[in-house]
This record gives C-alpha cells, structure tokens and sequence, in this order.
C-alpha cells in the first residue's frame, strides 16, 4: 500500500516538473513570436520618435542617478581591493590596469544591467501590466490601435538605446572612482594609472566587446520585461509576480549570456 | 513633464552616454596607435614562441612599432609561424633579429625587433630571416641543473 | 424606412474554455439608431456578448454579423476598419493614466487622423462640451471621481463619431447624480450621432427606463426580448425575479451546498 502511494506520489512530481518544461518551453516560443511581431510593428515607434524618447527618458534618464552613483562605488571598492592584491606582487602600478578592464569588460555591462533590469525593467513590467489590468490595452484595441505598435514598441526600443548608454556611464565613472581612490587617496602614481591603463585596454577587443555586451544585455533585459508586461495576468497579484519574474529572469539571463560572450569574446578568439 | 523638458533630458543623458564611451575610448583605450594606420605584414618562424599572443605587441627600441596579427603551426618544418602587421611609418632591414621577449618578469611576452645593417628594407610579405624563439622555463631549469651537475663532477676528476 | 440591423447575432456559441460555454445559440438583432439593452444576472454571458460584438471574441459556433460584415474571417486591416466605426465604453472607463483627460479625448483622433492641431483642439472641446467636462479638459485621470472618469470615456468613445456605440456596465457604482447624467447622456448622444447604442448592465429599473428594447439572458441564451414595458410585465420567471429583484424564483438564494444540519454536525440521535 506504501509503494503504490509513493509511486503515485512520485509520478504526479515528475508529470508536474515536465508539465514545468513544457509550458516554459512554449512560453519561449511565445516571447519569441512576440518580439519578432514587436518588431515588425516598430515602425510606429520610430517614425513618432517623440513616443520612444519619452521612454528613453522614464528608462535611460531616471536610472542616471542609481548608475552613476553605483559606478563610482564599484570603482572605488575596486581600487581599495586591487590595491591590496595588486601590492603584494609590487605590482600596484597596474591598478589602473585593473580597474579599467574589469570595469569596462565584465562590470560595466553585468552590474548596470542587473541595476537596469531592476529598476527600469520591473518598472516597464509593472506598467504595461497594469495598463493591461485596468483595460487600457483593451481599450486601445477598440480605439484600432494596435497597442503592441505604440505601447510596447516604444518602451522596447527606448530600453534597448538607453542600456549601452548606462553602462558606459557606469564604467566611465568607475574608473573615475578607481583613479579617486587609487590616485588620490593611496597615492599610485597618476601618470603610471592612466598609462598603464591605455596600453592594455583595447578598443577593439575590451571596449567594443563591452559594449556589444552591453546592447545583448539590453536587449535581452527589455524584452523580457515587455513580454512579462505584456503576459501579466490582470490582477494584483499577477501584475507582482510578473514584476518579480521580470527582475529574476533578467538577471539570470544577464548571468547566462554574459558567460557565453565573454567565452566568445575573450577566451575562444584569441586562441593562438 | 512636458515635451520640452523631456527632450532636453534626453539629449542631456544621450551626450553624456557618449561623452562617456568617447572617454573610455580615448583616455582609457589605446585608441589612436595602431587602429587606423596603415601596416605590411611580415613573417617570422620561431622554434618555440612560448606564451606569445595574437595581438602582441612588436617592439623596437622599447616602442610599439606592430602587433601579431596571426600565429600558425608549419606541418612541415614543425616550427611556429607568425605574422606580424609593422607600421607602414618604419622601415626595417632585411637582417633584422626577431625575438621572443618578456616585459617584466611576469609580464606577457612581446616580439623584439634588432635592427641589423642591410641597406635593403623589408617589405610586405617578406620573411624575417633571425629568429630567437622564446626561453622555456623547463629548459632553462633542465640547463642549469646539467650545468651544476658538470660543475660538482669536476673537482671529483 | 426598412434598414437590415446594424448588429445581427445568429446562433452564436462560444466559451473561453471549450469544455464549458459561456453562450449557447444566442439570436438577436439590433436596429439602426435604437438604445438596446442588455440584461440579467451576473454571469449569463452578457459581457461576453458584447465582446463577441465588438470582435474581440471569435463565435465559436454562428455568426456575428456587425455593421454589415462577419466577425469571423476579418484580417487585422478589416477588423481595425471595422472598430474605427464602433465606440466602446469599458466599466471603469479605462482611462489612460498617464494622459490627460484633453489627451485621452484626443487619442484616437491623433492616431487615426492627421489634424492641425487647432481643429483638434476644437474637436476635443467639443465632445468635452457634450459631456459637460470641458474645464476639466488639463486634469489627469487620477484627479477624477468615478462618475467624470466615466464620462471622459465616453467623451473618448464618440470621438471619431462612430456609429455603434457599445456601453459595458456603465452605471456601474455611480452616486444618483452621476447616474442621471450618464443615463441622460446615452440618449442624447445616440440621437445626436445618429448612432445605435447596445448597453449590457444589471441596472434593471434605471434601463428599463432609457432604452428602446431590452434583450434578457441567462444560462447563455436570451429568455425573453421586447420593449421595456413588455419586460416589466412579463410572466417569464427568471424576468419576474430579476426585475422585482425577489429572493425567490429561478434563482436560487442558497449556492448549492450539502445540508445544513449535516455541516453543523448535529448528530442525529
């Protein structure tokens, strides 16, 4: 009698875990339909700008303050830590070194996503959610306006612009606080800070590579928040559980991808 | 928030973005060595090219003067070849040495150049005659304890 | 002057789960310039039909014949075409919050036609001046009580002067003088637009008293049809209960449940 019921037990476990992947794996060909029809429909997005700038501001401009004060901070630890490390091997010099290309190679790009998926990305998610539950994407519909074209749209590609943008801002004022920091208050020789510096970054290879990260990261983080938006069950609860799914798989996708660039980018290019 | 006001922060926050990626490209990148000059390619064979890297820097005199653009593996002679991309601005002779150097102690390794005393230059898609390839640790330890081994045997002759 | 219905419902089933039908064979016509309503019990389907009107809905079964073409089979073009010509009041008002009211009237207009923004100005104001909001016209939506939200989207829904109007519940939590507002507002629009208006709403009393010909349902169906006179006599008892609003009738009271002794636990001796 105890076999058969922990038989049972266990195969309505697993029909419920594969029920899980299933559903997730038709949920992303869903999300994909949807951003392939979003952008088809963007021409409303583009041509009416004003739609898009406006989303760049709520996205791109709001976010200034947490990214520029985040990127001194990570700058700052960066330095005090590198230092530390970096003194041991008599090797201080390169803490300019250091800092510029953790910041501008992995940080700027993960750390001001991560920053962007959760405050700009949730914010996205909440809104168009909320939009859908007090039927204002019905209404629009029944206006004849398509409501993908001039409310997702514009929302998606003014992420997408603003997040490049973020994280060079974040690494900008990064090494700004690592040169704070390093400079000015441990003493590192200014000139071999920044010397040292522009002779091992790269522009092709460091700061392009950071920047095309940077637009995946965007990318990927506007359109899971528009999709969960989008996806959002109308109700209260729906509308939060789909923020917080926003701000989870945002950031797990800015993990993920960041591990597969960067294995791209820096380690599988430049074998010898 | 009115139009205005949200156009003006917009424009605010998009030239900050790219005052910033401007910065990190000039003050911080190594924008303007050797990006948009134009270079000839030379080639070199080495025995053993030890940690060199594509990308390396070609030095001469301590100034960059090039940078590896490709390093291949000879089937046939079993030596590693390298390609190397030299500023079209200098001109080295034919019987320049090419080695495998280490800046620092730890540092990554570079390619030398020594110019030699040919009057005639090397040009695109010629081939560096002199090569020293680079010092492998384990030869070097393997060298010096044969030596020591030597030493110790002959005051025992 | 004979002219085919502007709305024609023939046989139309549909559910939002297969297994479990919201509509069953529902027939109905509504002729062109009337106030039609809608009515019955929580549930029956009504909302759904309404849906189903403005296409939003595909029938499962039936046709929906609206403002001279089926619903079914309209690609995205013809079925944007065809809402151009229909004006749809949602229960709350639906709003956009983060426009303003002036903004909202003016929405569909600015999306659908490329007007000097004079014109526009004036149009706006002048279907706030219908609706007796024009100095509300620089308000957000936040700043409105439910009543003035109510009729900025109706304001908004006549924008394009369309020629069916749909109402979903629009009396809907209104204090009286909101109410005589919006009930006054329906007929004067609808004749002043020469439009048709369909009003789903389980506000029996004050409907029977604006509209032209009621439709009753339940369970899905129409039970009963005529003008408001003829519903407030009927001796159809699902019509009977809901118009005097009685305890007793088809309705049951008590939501199916086992007895009630049996969930005290009075054990019998």
């Amino acid at each position: 009698m105890q076999l058969e019921q922990l038989r049972e037990h266990a195969r309505g476990r697993l029909e419920r875990i594969g029920n899980v992947v299933t559903s997730q794996v038709w949920r992303l060909g869903f999300a994909s339909r949807f951003l392939f029809y979003l952008v088809m429909h963007s021409g409303t997005a583009l041509r009416r700008f004003g739609l898009t700038m406006k989303e760049i501001y709520f996205t791109g401009v709001l976010s200034l303050i947490i990214i520029l004060v985040s990127g001194l901070f990570v700058g700052m630890v960066l330095a005090l830590q590198g230092y530390e490390t970096l003194q041991r091997f008599g090797a201080s010099e390169s803490l300019g070194v250091l800092v510029a290309l953790s910041l501008v190679r992995e940080l700027g790009p993960v750390v001001a996503g991560l920053l962007f998926a959760s405050r700009a990305g949730s914010a996205i998610t909440a809104e168009i959610g909320l939009m859908k539950a007090t039927e204002q994407i019905s209404a629009m519909e029944m206006m004849a306006v398509d409501p993908i074209a001039r409310v997702v749209a514009p929302r998606f590609w003014g992420g997408v612009i603003s997040m490049p943008l973020l994280a060079a801002l974040f690494s900008a004022m990064g090494i700004f606080g690592g040169y704070l920091v390093g400079v000015q208050l441990i003493g590192v020789d200014a000139g071999a800070f920044w010397s040292q510096m522009q002779a091992a970054v790269d522009l092709r290879n460091d700061i392009l590579n950071g920047v095309i990260k940077s637009v995946v990261f965007g990318v990927a983080v506007t359109w899971i928040s528009v999709f969960e938006g989008y996806d959002a069950i109308p109700t209260a609860e729906g509308v939060s559980r789909a923020t917080t799914r926003t701000v989870v798989t945002s950031s797990l996708a800015i993990l993920a991808l960041d591990f597969v660039l960067t294995a791209l980018m820096f380690t599988g290019g430049n074998n010898q | 928030m009115n139009r205005s006001t949200i156009d003006l922060w917009v424009g605010v926050f998009v030239v900050l973005g790219l005052g910033a990626l401007l910065f990190l490209a000039l003050k911080v990148g190594n924008l303007g060595s050797f990006n948009t000059n134009e270079t000839y390619q030379v080639q070199a064979r080495f025995a053993n090219i030890g940690g060199l890297k594509v990308r390396a820097p070609i030095k001469s005199a301590g100034v960059v003067v090039g940078r590896v653009a490709d390093i291949r593996f000879d089937n046939e002679s079993y030596e590693a070849l390298v390609s190397m991309n030299l500023d079209a601005f200098y001109q080295f002779p034919r019987d320049t040495t090419a080695k495998i150097l280490t800046s620092g102690i730890l540092g990554e390794q570079y390619i030398g150049l020594e110019a030699g005393g040919d009057g005639v230059m090397l040009k695109g898609g010629d081939r560096v005659r002199l090569t020293q390839s680079a010092v492998v640790l384990e030869n070097l330890i393997s060298q010096f304890l044969f030596n020591k081994a030597a030493e110790t045997k002959e005051p025992a002759k | 002057m004979q002219q085919s219905p502007i709305v024609e419902i023939r046989n139309v089933a549909f559910g939002y789960d297969p297994a479990r039908p919201v509509l069953r064979d529902v027939e109905l016509a509504i002729p062109r310039g009337s106030v039609v309503g809608i009515m019955g019990q929580s549930g029956c389907g009504k909302t759904t039909l309404l849906r189903i009107i403005a296409a939003q809905y595909l029938p499962t079964a039936g046709e929906a014949l609206v403002l001279g073409q089926a619903t079914v089979g309209l690609d995205r073009d013809g079925l944007y075409a065809m809402r151009r010509r229909m004006g749809m009041l949602f229960q709350f008002g639906a709003l956009f919050t983060d426009l303003s009211v002036f903004e909202n009237v003016a929405f569909p207009l600015r999306e659908h036609l490329d007007l000097p923004e004079e014109l526009l100005h004036d149009l706006v104001m002048l279907k706030l001046q219908a609706v007796g909001l024009r100095g509300a016209a620089q308000l957000m939506p936040t700043e409105l009580s439910g009543g003035m939200a109510r009729r900025v989207a109706l304001a908004r829904s006549i924008a394009l002067d369309p020629q069916l109007i749909l109402y979903d519940e629009p009396f809907t939590g209104l204090d009286p003088i909101s109410f005589g507002v919006i009930v006054r507002l329906i007929r004067e629009l609808n004749d002043s637009l020469g439009a048709t208006s369909i009003i789903v709403t389980h506000d029996v009393q004050e409907a029977l008293g604006v509209v032209d010909y009621v439709y009753f349902m339940a369970a899905g169906r129409v039970i009963a049809q005529g003008s408001p006179q003829e519903i407030r006599e009927s001796g159809e008892p699902f019509v009977r209960q809901f118009v005097n609003g009685s305890l007793q009738g088809p309705v049951p009271f008590h939501y199916p449940a086992p007895q009630y002794a049996d969930d005290l636990e009075l054990a019998s001796t």
